[in-house]
């Protein structure tokens, strides 16, 4: 039943989300794509709306994937799911176990957890980007446009952290991709 | 006012302020719980974020709810999480509506195909920043490219394979060093 997937879906998301917001975006994906939601292409666009509208991402996507599979009762199960292991834990640990991030196996279980994630994060990033430039992956054919595109945004992104003080902002790299898609892909 | 409300409102309004989440949101929370409204100390506001870093979950809705909760017990902590919750939960489930329709339309469809670079950029920006902040040891930095390597592959391939199960496997080996060798030096461990 389509609730009960997105509750238990949401649910792994919301408990194994360590790392903030970018680290919830693979677990979504590799959810999302399991119980075949939607298409890596829709997801992509989410994320970017997502970032571009208020709340913290996770939370977006789980309210997007939700409503688009079973309306807004869908999109309530989603959303709750995702929240709800985060806020069980803080209450647990305010109330009970002030001291358990202390306990050294813990401990041990995060220093294994965080750095994986990061892993994880690091390689979505890289495949999103290698998936747009090769039209196929498997057998090496060049997209032209996509990579020649990727390299100008990665040049303006990163470079503007050398002139401004903060650099572009996520909102204000999306609005820039926006516009260069509209005139690149127009011709 | 009554402080449920004002709970709910504080919270909804930071809710709908920020954007894309995270730390952004750290320091307007800060602004109005610990400065305005003198809910929490400053302290106890680090030791969310400290607490938040280490557990699942958006940071934001970690400290929405230990706030809530130390104002108003259990029915504080619902509040507090469900204000902030709403404002983009309205505005996703109103775009979730349209959003099909709005990519039938040519220059938007082209529009987001630029997008879709950005964010990959923008994923791959995270993780490096991550990185930098890492620990500059030797077992977390194996980790974390073996996982990267691992992840890569299940993408390219499209295995059955969860990134779930992959984090899992980090943990079970992480806890195996920690038996075996105890814990890593102080220094190392220093934040």
């Amino acid at each position: 039943m389509i609730y009960l997937d997105l509750l238990i879906g949401f649910l792994k998301v919301g408990f194994f989300a360590f790392g903030g917001a970018y680290g919830a975006i693979p677990l979504i994906r590799d959810v999302v794509l399991s119980y075949g939601w939607i298409g890596d292409e829709m997801l992509t666009y989410m994320i970017a709306v997502s970032e571009s509208t208020p709340g913290p991402i996770m939370i977006n996507l789980a309210t997007y994937v939700g409503s688009s599979q079973a309306g807004l009762l869908g999109a309530l199960i989603a959303t709750s799911a995702v929240i709800l292991p985060s806020f069980v834990i803080i209450l647990v640990i305010m109330v009970l176990l002030k001291k358990i991030l202390k306990n050294p196996w813990v401990q041990a279980v995060l220093r294994g957890l965080k750095p994986c994630i990061i892993g994880i994060i690091l390689a979505t990033g890289a495949y999103m980007i290698l998936n747009h430039c090769f039209t196929s992956l498997k057998d090496f054919s060049l997209d032209l446009t996509a990579t020649l595109m990727t390299l100008g945004l990665s040049l303006v992104y990163f470079g503007s952290r050398k002139v401004l003080k903060k650099g572009i902002s996520p909102i204000g790299l999306i609005g820039i991709s926006a516009v260069a898609g509209m005139i690149v892909y127009a011709f | 006012m009554d402080l449920l409300f004002d709970l709910f409102l504080t919270f909804a309004k930071i809710g709908l302020f920020t954007f894309g989440g995270g730390y952004a949101m750290i320091a307007l929370i800060e602004n109005a719980c610990v400065e305005k409204k003198a809910w929490i100390t400053h302290d106890e506001m680090m030791d969310v974020t400290v607490i938040a870093e280490s557990t699942p979950g958006p940071i934001a809705i970690n400290c929405a709810t230990y706030v809530g909760y130390k104002q108003k017990g259990f029915v504080g902590a619902v509040v507090a999480t469900l204000g902030l919750v709403l404002p983009s939960f309205i505005i996703i489930f109103l775009i979730s509506m349209f959003l099909d329709n709005f990519l039938d339309i040519v220059w938007i469809a082209h529009a987001f195909m630029g997008i879709k670079i950005a964010v990959g950029i923008l994923i791959l920006d995270a993780a490096l920043k991550m990185i930098k902040k890492m620990h500059k040891r030797l077992v977390p930095r194996i980790i974390m490219v073996c996982s990267a390597i691992a992840m890569f592959l299940i993408d390219v391939f499209a295995l059955k394979f969860s990134s779930i199960t992959l984090m899992l496997i980090a943990a079970a080996v992480s806890l195996c060093i920690f038996i075996i060798k105890g814990n890593p030096s102080r220094e190392g461990a220093a934040k």
